[in-house]
């Protein structure tokens, strides 16, 4: 029995060396094999074969959200992760704990939005230009004016450690919201900004390719995605990677080593920044439509749940945790037919809704809960940090 | 910016944001607490105050007193409004300690760090909100009037009403009890010495899980005070006014530096004084912004808050 564990174990453990050791050619062909199939999952003879059966309800268990529509999920998927690959930065990475990381976002799409259409202000009453810029050329400026607003946000608070950062960027993000809710004279307020611009490109037939269909925004967000993980991969493990290292494990023991601990610091999250922003670039260049609505402080925790939910510091696991924090809620609104869930209880004459639709954060929640419990290092671990944690798990005083 | 708003209602301001800095301190305080003990931001604090609303609307409707009902004398008014304190501190502190036990507890066991925590009181207040959002199908709900709207006094453009002057009396007296526990009794010396060093308080005896029990058992009660005078203040509840008030309380903590009891008293009247007086000034849209930039712009020359951070070193 114990002999069997221990293999078991072993076997869990050997499941990334064993994909390790495969020889390069064969590592590159499942890779492909695997982003092919990624770009073909917003096709729906596609995902509607995924799926197993089940010997309950309906028999057939789907993989897609027969709620809502499968393509805008993965879109919304596909923005949450690059959010997700920025906070991991920032927070996996560099050990900052940023709660208000949707700022960026907010930042990101509301430069693409004032820039981008015909409507916006700088247009119609301060004549900055004569007509809405092409989407694409947007894209580098929201990028960069949110990077300069993670340096201005980074540069008075990175002092602060730990809980105070917490709150001052929670501050920050919610500070961006409400100027956005109220001020009247660039970003219109609540009735938000109109018609923004998106993405160029045409079909042969000359009908344009990024309308109303989710399926090009996905693949452009997963191409993006793709793109970023590659520049995010190499910065780990250069120089400035091993500093982020250095300076969450132990920020004075790197200073003394000589790190520049504050440089390190507000780059972490200049290029967090960045990235949020252009995720919130690409939103905008979907929305048509933005408003602060959008950017409720939920959103950034929801951000936050998903990096950590992954695993903090790694980059497979800030990808399956923004995932599952969006995939999750809408999968669980459409699989309640399957198992032949009561959509409502009746407990002393109050009718409660109990259809997943309604409990779907409910159960999030609870699987938050669990998972932290059993599995705190998160579902695709940074090896590193795992070990820490086991270490830390072996240091309890068995006190209580 | 409009300075004569401010100066003609500077009397009203001040106890308008005094009443209202009395909630945020109470919710305040059950941040500090935790925060003091274990070095966690409890998350689910807010949804610890929202159940402590919805368990006075309950209790009200219990003893017949809905949002049509005509407003009771002052005799009953007073009786529904201690019934309600007593069972919504009961039940928002029951639910502290029900969160306490499925979600953190365990994890102590582990040994986690405190980001691993954070994850899971968000887990824990998603399933507190939805679950009652469910149960209330997301509607917002009424609160009873209770106490007479008429002015208590009013002199020379300072009128005060009894709801506030009875927020402010009661949110003081909780609160000079909370500091006489924590600093005079047997439990209070518990909770400070697992508040300066766990490990050692242990060593020397003290119950470490009773005590943290105990801690989130306080912050609960004191969260349901804070909601019974906020729903009555508000006049409604809804399964998410939770968020907006666990963050204001717990900027309110970190403004008079997280961890100590007093800095949460001191951090949330200041908060309400400068939302009152900035919301006059600049209009009652910006006051979270103003909230915000003055908690930045303080912790910008004060890193640990007005009276710094010292549940442990809080002497006797």
């Amino acid at each position: 029995m114990t002999t069997e564990t221990v293999k078991k174990q072993r076997w869990k453990l050997n499941l990334r060396d064993r994909f390790q050791d495969l020889p390069l050619p064969a590592r590159i062909t499942a890779m492909a094999v695997f982003v092919v199939l990624l770009y073909l999952l917003p096709t729906k003879a596609f995902y509607e074969n995924l799926g197993f059966p089940i010997p309950m309800g309906s028999g057939y268990l789907p993989f897609y959200t027969t709620g809502s529509d499968m393509a805008g999920v993965l879109f919304q998927c596909g923005y949450y992760i690059l959010l997700a690959l920025g906070l991991n930065v920032v927070l996996g990475y560099a050990g900052l704990l940023d709660l208000g990381f949707f700022g960026f976002f907010a930042v990101g799409a509301y430069t693409v939005a004032l820039l981008t259409s015909p409507e916006s202000k700088l247009i119609t009453e301060y004549n900055w230009f004569e007509s809405p810029w092409p989407w694409l050329v947007t894209v580098p400026i929201a990028i960069a004016l949110a990077m300069l607003s993670g340096v201005l946000l980074g540069w008075p608070t990175l002092r602060l450690r730990g809980d105070y950062l917490a709150i001052v960027t929670l501050g920050f993000a919610e500070i961006i919201r409400i100027v956005a809710k109220n001020q009247d004279w660039i970003l219109n307020g609540d009735r938000g900004i109109p018609s923004v611009g998106h993405p160029p490109g045409t079909y042969s037939n000359g009908e344009a390719i990024f309308e109303l269909d989710f399926a090009p925004y996905y693949w452009l967000v997963l191409t993006v995605i793709i793109v970023v993980i590659f520049l995010i991969r190499n910065l780990a493990n250069s120089r400035v990677g091993r500093a982020w290292v250095a300076i969450r494990e132990d920020e004075d023991a790197a200073e003394l080593m000589g790190v520049p601990t504050f440089k390190f610091k507000l780059w972490a999250f200049a290029i967090g920044a960045a990235i949020g922003g252009l995720s919130g670039s690409l939103w905008a260049g979907q929305a048509n439509f933005v408003n602060s609505a959008t950017f409720s402080l939920e959103n950034s925790i929801l951000v936050l749940a998903a990096v950590l939910l992954g695993g903090a510091g790694s980059i497979g696991g800030a990808i399956l945790g923004g995932f599952l924090v969006i995939y999750l809620p809408e999968w669980l609104r459409s699989v309640g037919d399957v198992f032949g869930w009561p959509t409502q209880v009746t407990v002393g004459g109050i009718h409660i809704d109990v259809s997943p639709t309604s409990l779907r954060f409910v159960i999030f929640g609870a699987l938050l809960i669990v998972v932290m419990i059993y599995r705190p290092q998160g579902l695709w671990p940074n090896r590193r940090r795992a070990a820490e944690l086991k270490d830390r798990q072996k240091e309890v005083a068995p006190v209580e | 910016m409009n300075f004569d708003d401010l100066i003609q209602g500077f009397p009203d301001l001040t106890t308008t944001g005094l009443a209202q800095g009395s909630i945020y301190a109470l919710v305040a305080l059950g941040y500090t607490l935790v925060y003091g003990v274990l070095r966690l931001i409890n998350f689910a604090h807010s949804e610890v105050f929202m159940y402590g609303t919805f368990a006075a609307l309950w209790t009200w409707g219990l003893m017949g007193y809905d949002s049509n009902s005509a407003r009771p004398d002052l005799g009953t008014a007073l009786l529904l409004i201690v019934v309600s304190l007593v069972v919504a501190s009961l039940f928002s502190g029951g639910v502290a300690m029900v969160v306490e036990a499925v979600a953190y507890r365990p994890l102590r066991k582990r040994n986690a760090p405190p980001l691993v925590f954070l994850i899971s009181a968000i887990g824990a207040s998603f399933v507190l909100a939805e679950l009652m959002g469910a149960f209330t199908e997301r509607r917002q709900q009424g609160i009873p009037g209770l106490l007479p709207t008429e002015p208590l006094f009013s002199a020379g453009g300072w009128t005060v009403y009894p709801l506030q002057l009875m927020t402010f009396v009661v949110a003081l007296a909780v609160m000079f009890g909370l500091d006489w526990f924590v600093s005079k009794t047997r439990f209070g010396r518990g909770i400070r010495a697992v508040a300066q060093d766990a490990d050692t308080a242990a060593l020397m005896g003290v119950n470490k899980g009773r005590v943290i029990g105990l801690v989130f058992l306080l912050g609960g009660l004191l969260a349901g005070v804070a909601a019974v005078f906020y729903s009555m203040k508000q006049g409604n509840t809804r399964f998410n006014v939770g968020f907006l008030i666990g963050l204001k309380a717990f900027s309110a903590a970190v403004l008079g530096g997280i961890g100590n009891l007093r800095g949460a008293l001191v951090g949330g009247l200041l908060l309400g004084l400068v939302e009152a007086y900035g919301a006059a000034l600049f209009g009652s849209n910006w006051t979270n912004v103003i909230a915000f930039v003055v908690l930045l712009v303080l912790l910008m020359f004060r890193p640990t808050g007005l009276l710094g951070e010292s549940l442990g070193r809080a002497r006797a």
